[in-house]
């Protein structure tokens, strides 16, 4: 067994191994989804404090539930009825929550680093639960676990993301994950949005602003959220990212008929995903979620569990509680 | 009636004795006794032996005794470009503790920027802060702004400011707003002969942005601002330079681009200077993660652009060593990386990193020396020299005492700088301003 985690802060820090040992660590949690009573008392007594800083609602509800389902109780911050729109720091306003004892912060924040920052200051374990432009490693996780079971494994895949990369933390935590297993990327987009710099920091990443080119012989394709309002930037006509990069059913055959089709959500059918792709048979948009759950399971129970005294679940020995 | 300045006696009240004197005005470098004489140079002369003293004319027994053996002596370190916070942010800096930290780094003499509150933009400001700076450890020499509350709309009082006290004109901490402006600001600093310095930086560039984009910024996912965003403007700047003929003095210059374009405006005789600060040939994008205290404004440069500072340092292009001395309370650096304010302290450092360029062969002593003194003198219009009659002010300093800096341990009254737990090699070790010992590091 690998080092154990004390935080998830970042994909980037991982080693493939610990990676792997994650992914299989989700693997009862995703068969415990499909069971009719879905709670366990693993975590019972264990609090889990949700504090998100930023607007979300799938993550949110995701991690809520994953805990629920654990047994753990949460705490919920929203950043609409939390004190920072008073002027409290974030340190004071994690410390706050710190002082009502949870066993660890989810956290959610529009600032790189903030979940690292917290994590710095802090005696408790951190979860990144996406930060800025910089990470978000459960979204990566989930997304390799959706991959490894249609694919059977993570190794050379041909990756192409197409969207706004520089501004997205998906793409950043899939990069580095992925990356991790010798995977091949593309990445596609609005030259403004494709940085070169991805392509310095790593041999096996190249650009193209042509999403044909992105498409050819991808075993998988990461589709992006479009963010239409960007503060200090001038906007890009829809009608033109439409015309260009838009996946459809046309575009992906020049992926093949096995390449799997993955969106972090949430998704704007007609803009940046033709509906006909995103309900189609390539498509894992709904398994992401589903497997979401798992991935974050797996995790609260990895950093809050208490390690030795309580087993994951193997898979009907669920507490019926 | 009047005496004929005789050669002999003086009537020293200090003597610095057995130190080598690195003068550049003069060229010199040997080691010398220097006597000063009230808030005056009195004698520079070779070291008297034994009772020999007496030969130079000095009267020895009153005179308190300075040991420099081993030491470097240099005029009077000048820093142009630093933050007081006095008026209106005391809770970061006061002159009286900015001042005091700058005698720890060998200054005596600063230049404050006018971004104050209120903004020194008027002669009562001025005048408010050089009597505040009257009992301050070193000499204060302002900046005054150059539009009124620096808001890029009207001139500020620069005449009144000019007789009040100021040696240049800035609105750092932004650049003179508009092209226009500049040009105004231009013509009526060149009747005035003041230099205008300016923070070099494209505003739409610089929107949003926290940090040097390159790999580093796309790795941390933190907005970045390419290096055009100085030197844009730096452009902009000598041609209105050009056409005003006014002195230019661009500040805390972080890119070779903007280096380039000093080089060549020097070329053509253009009265063109600028100046490095040492966090800019020190540390690069690549030291930066989400720790507060790498985040300023021109932010940390690629490596390729420190290694063009420094160059530039040594052949001769960068006129002046300048700390950026920007002080914040800690609270105020105890943030998300994005919303803290830019800025690191810097007073107490600055020397010994550039005696790190020495120790690794790429910056000579003299070079040092100058940047410290003639090079940022000769900004200002004025002379740095260690001779009969000058003003009393000189840098003692160690090229080799080892020590470690400890912000907890620093003059300042904030602790927001990237070098906290640094060793060093070579330090100051007395600062001397009007003839009066200021600092004096304990050993």
């Amino acid at each position: 067994m690998p080092e154990r985690l004390r935080d998830l802060l970042a994909i980037e820090p991982l080693t493939a191994e610990q990676i792997t040992f994650l992914l299989d660590e989700a693997k009862p949690f995703q068969e415990f989804q499909r069971h009719p009573l879905k709670k366990l008392a693993t975590l019972r007594g264990k609090t889990a404090a949700l504090a998100f800083f930023e607007p979300s609602t799938r993550t949110r509800i995701s991690f809520a539930t994953a805990a629920s389902r654990l047994g753990a109780d949460t705490m919920n911050l929203q950043a609409e009825s939390s004190s920072l729109s008073k002027g409290e720091s974030l340190l004071d306003t994690v410390r706050t929550l710190d002082a009502m004892k949870p066993d660890c912060i989810v956290m959610r924040h529009s600032s790189s680093g903030a979940a690292a920052f917290v994590a710095s200051r802090l005696e408790i374990p951190i979860i990144n639960a996406g930060d800025g432009m910089h990470e978000h490693p459960t979204q990566a996780l989930l997304d390799a676990l959706t991959v490894r079971d249609r694919r059977g494994s993570l190794a050379g895949l041909r990756v192409a993301i197409i969207g706004d990369i520089l501004h997205s933390r998906v793409a950043r935590s899939n990069l580095q994950l992925l990356g991790k297993f010798g995977c091949q990327f593309t990445l596609c987009g609005p030259a403004m949005w494709v940085p070169r710099e991805f392509e310095c920091a790593n041999q096996s990443v190249r650009r193209t602003s042509r999403i044909e080119e992105a498409l050819e012989g991808a075993d998988m394709v990461i589709v992006l959220r479009v963010q239409q309002e960007r503060l200090h930037e001038p906007k890009l006509p829809l009608d033109e990212y439409i015309l260009l990069y838009q996946l459809t059913p046309e575009r992906l055959r020049l992926a093949g008929p096995e390449a799997l089709v993955l969106h972090p959500g949430p998704m704007i059918r007609g803009l940046e995903i033709d509906p006909a792709v995103a309900d189609g048979p390539q498509s894992c948009v709904l398994e992401q979620v589903t497997n979401g759950l798992a991935v974050r399971m797996a995790l609260l129970f990895l950093l809050i569990g208490g390690g030795s005294e309580s087993d994951p679940p193997k898979g009907s020995t669920h507490a019926a509680d | 009636m009047l005496p004929i300045k005789p050669t002999l006696p003086i009537k020293p009240t200090l003597r610095i004795k057995n130190g080598r004197v690195i003068d550049p005005a003069s060229g010199t470098d040997a080691v010398l006794d220097v006597w000063l004489e009230g808030d005056r140079i009195a004698r520079v002369a070779p070291p008297a032996r034994g009772e020999d003293g007496d030969k130079n004319g000095a009267d020895r027994a009153q005179a308190e005794t300075l040991d420099a053996t081993g030491l470097i002596i240099a005029p009077g370190f000048i820093d142009l470009h630093c933050h007081l916070r006095e008026p209106g942010f005391e809770s970061s800096e006061t002159i009286e503790t900015g001042t005091r930290a700058a005698a720890c780094g060998g200054f005596t003499a600063v230049c404050p920027m006018p971004n104050t509150r209120p903004v020194n933009d008027s002669a009562s400001v001025t005048r408010g802060i050089l009597e505040r700076a009257a009992t301050a450890s070193v000499r204060v020499w302002p900046i005054g702004a150059a539009s009124a509350g620096s808001r890029g709309e009207a001139l500020a009082e620069i005449a009144a400011m000019h007789k009040a006290g100021i040696v240049a004109v800035s609105d750092d901490g932004k650049p003179i707003a508009t092209t226009k402006l500049l040009r105004q600001v231009m013509d009526y600093c060149r009747a005035l002969d003041l230099p205008v310095i300016d923070h070099c930086e494209d505003a739409s560039l610089f929107a949003g942005a926290v940090m040097r984009e390159g790999r580093q910024s796309v790795r941390l996912g933190l907005r970045g601002m390419p290096a055009a965003t100085e030197s844009v403007a730096v452009s902009r700047d000598v041609q209105i330079a050009e056409l005003t003929e006014c002195r230019l003095h661009i500040a805390h210059l972080s890119a070779r681009a903007s280096l380039e374009l000093v080089r060549s405006a020097k070329q053509r005789g253009m009265r063109v200077t600028c100046e490095v600060t040492p966090h800019h040939f020190t540390l690069c994008d690549d030291d930066v993660g989400y720790d507060t205290h790498f985040k300023m404004n021109p932010p940390l440069a690629s490596a390729e652009d420190r290694a063009a500072l420094i160059e530039g340092l040594a052949d001769g292009t960068v006129d002046a060593i300048a700390t950026d001395h920007a002080p914040h309370e800690p609270a105020s650096k105890d943030v998300e990386f994005d919303r803290a304010p830019f800025g690191v302290t810097g007073f107490e450092t600055a020397l010994a990193l550039a005696l790190e360029l020495v120790h690794a062969g790429r910056l000579s002593l003299a070079r040092v020396v100058e940047l410290f003194t003639t090079g940022p003198a000769r900004v200002l219009g004025r002379g740095r020299r260690i001779a009969e009659g000058e003003p009393a002010d000189l840098t003692l300093f160690s090229t080799e005492h080892e020590w470690t800096f400890r912000a907890s341990e620093s003059a300042s009254k904030s602790r927001n700088t990237p070098f906290d737990g640094r060793q060093f090699r070579g330090a100051p070790m007395a600062t001397v301003v009007a003839g009066r010992v200021v600092y004096r590091r304990e050993v």
